[in-house]
């Protein structure tokens, strides 16, 4: 059994560029294990093209991407729930373990809980179509978390949900963080959401080379929905939007 | 209460009664002979009188039809399935899928007479060559446009190129395919009837096809209409039973699917 801390990642002068148009030039950036880590930045920075790079789904032209460990069982939230339609909620929360040959009887129990987690039990039995979007959203990260991943990538994951559904999610993802420790990347455009989450945040710019700002957020988790209009929080999330701000304006 | 007009079947009877009244009134005011066009009333008529034989008919068609249309859809979705496996394959073989849908049935049918002799054989082939190229050309549609994004998601959980198909592509490419079986449905009616022209053996009494060929000769032209009559129907019911397969299969995952028609 490894170590349940989540991956460390270490990316070396990462390029990465589309029909000759560089859209992450040589880019540093180690990833403690563990750590809840957001990236913010403008359209086009390269955010998504660096949580691909990281989940494999892409290979850097030149750079080297390191692991802590060998086998890193990642597993990847995109934008859209991406949920298969002919599969009941349970049995698309149990996939990734179908997939890596877990029989019927163990992968069920492990999606019952889970589903149970983050408050779907009673839709277990529903299909995707029957669901609301943030309750699809819910199944999404139920399924990513299946496989007790030590690295979760998330590209923007709760961008077409309303402001409430979107701060339950949060929540969500907080509590199964703090209760599966792994290692988050989470892409948002939602500076809020990045400083109510994360350890860490980092702004790319917009030429997808730099990162402009890497900022600690010193808050303790778990944090509430009282931290969202608690001082401390509205200044660390000040200090984060106006270094957005300067860099966005800097761009133009 | 419901209005009149909303009873669904209400509208298209006052129509079909509308019509079929027109046409009686037109031929018998014009007193065209029978052998150009029958009255509707003849036509009533020999549907009546011929019951049996144009069931039994129509029946023989149907079993032709329905063959043809289970090779269709059984060998349609394999070549699919092969045709998506890889690009190669599909640019050197997609081109004999098209030769499918644009081959003259009617000229080529006599080579199957050929090739299966006259008789039921040669029915179906006729039937399933007609009614192949939709199901393949939906089929591959459906295998090609997998969202992405669930590709991705099958690639991180290191899914086998086997679970990605059986678990992913064919499930995704069911809505397809039965569309491609609708559209299908009607044509191996058509190829069955085409195929009986010319290779029916005339067992039983033969098909919609035969029934149609000795009635041309005979000028009987109400017993014609009769029996193209019995092949709209038979098209019908082919459709409606692809319909409501299509129903039941998607009733779980496209809950939209079926709500507008």
């Amino acid at each position: 059994m490894k170590h349940r801390q989540g991956a460390g990642l270490k990316l070396r002068r990462i390029h990465r560029q589309f029909d000759g148009r560089p859209v992450l030039k040589h880019l540093d950036l180690d990833i403690a294990p563990g750590e809840f880590l957001a990236i913010i930045g403008p359209s086009g920075c390269g955010k998504s093209t660096l949580l691909r790079l990281i989940a494999d789904l892409d290979q850097p032209d030149q750079g080297t991407l390191d692991r802590s460990e060998e086998d890193v069982d990642l597993a990847f939230v995109f934008q859209d729930p991406c949920l298969l339609p002919w599969r009941s909620v349970i049995e698309n929360v149990a996939l990734p373990l179908e997939l890596q040959g877990v029989p019927h009887h163990h992968r069920m129990p492990a999606a019952e809980a889970l589903l149970k987690t983050v408050g779907l039990e009673e839709a277990q039995g529903k299909f995707p179509q029957q669901l609301s979007g943030g309750m699809k959203m819910r199944v999404s990260l139920a399924r990513a978390l299946i496989t007790r991943p030590d690295l979760l990538l998330l590209d923007e994951p709760f961008a077409a949900l309303d402001d409430i559904t979107r701060h339950h999610l949060d929540d969500h993802l907080q509590s199964l963080w703090l209760n599966h420790p792994m290692t988050v990347v989470f892409v948002t455009h939602s500076l809020s959401e990045a400083v109510y989450l994360a350890d860490r945040v980092i702004l790319l710019s917009a030429g997808g080379g730099d990162i402009t700002l890497d900022y600690k957020v010193p808050l303790a988790h778990p944090r509430t929905p009282a931290t969202r209009v608690s001082t401390p929080f509205i200044d660390h999330l000040r200090i984060v939007s106006e270094a957005f701000e300067l860099h966005a304006r800097a761009a133009e | 209460m419901k209005a009149l007009y909303q009873i669904v079947w209400l509208p298209p009877l006052m129509s079909f009664v509308l019509i079929t009244g027109l046409i009686e009134c037109s031929i018998t005011l014009m007193d065209l002979p029978a052998y150009l066009a029958p009255r509707p009333s003849a036509v009533a008529l020999a549907l009546w009188v011929h019951a049996e034989e144009l069931l039994k008919a129509t029946w023989h068609t149907g079993v032709a039809a329905l063959l043809g249309l289970g090779m269709s859809a059984l060998l349609g979705a394999l070549l699919a399935i092969t045709l998506a496996s890889h690009p190669l394959i599909r640019r050197a073989f997609y081109p004999y899928a098209v030769f499918f849908q644009t081959v003259p049935i009617i000229a080529i049918a006599p080579m199957l007479v050929i090739w299966f002799g006259y008789g039921q054989g040669a029915v179906v082939a006729a039937s399933f060559i007609v009614s192949v190229f939709p199901i393949i050309a939906n089929t591959l549609n459906g295998l090609l446009s997998t969202d992405p994004a669930l590709l991705d998601l099958f690639r991180i959980a290191k899914a086998s190129s086997l679970h990605t198909l059986f678990k992913l592509r064919i499930p995704g490419a069911i809505p397809h395919f039965l569309t491609g079986l609708r559209v299908a449905s009607g044509l191996a009616v058509i190829g069955a009837i085409v195929g009986e022209f010319v290779a029916d053996s005339y067992e039983d009494g033969g098909g919609i096809g035969t029934a149609v060929e000795i009635a041309l000769k005979e000028q009987r032209t109400d017993l014609v209409f009769a029996a193209v009559l019995m092949s709209s129907l038979l098209g019908l019911l082919i459709f409606w039973l692809v319909s409501g397969l299509n129903q039941i299969t998607l009733r779980r995952w496209h809950l939209g699917e079926f709500k507008d028609s």
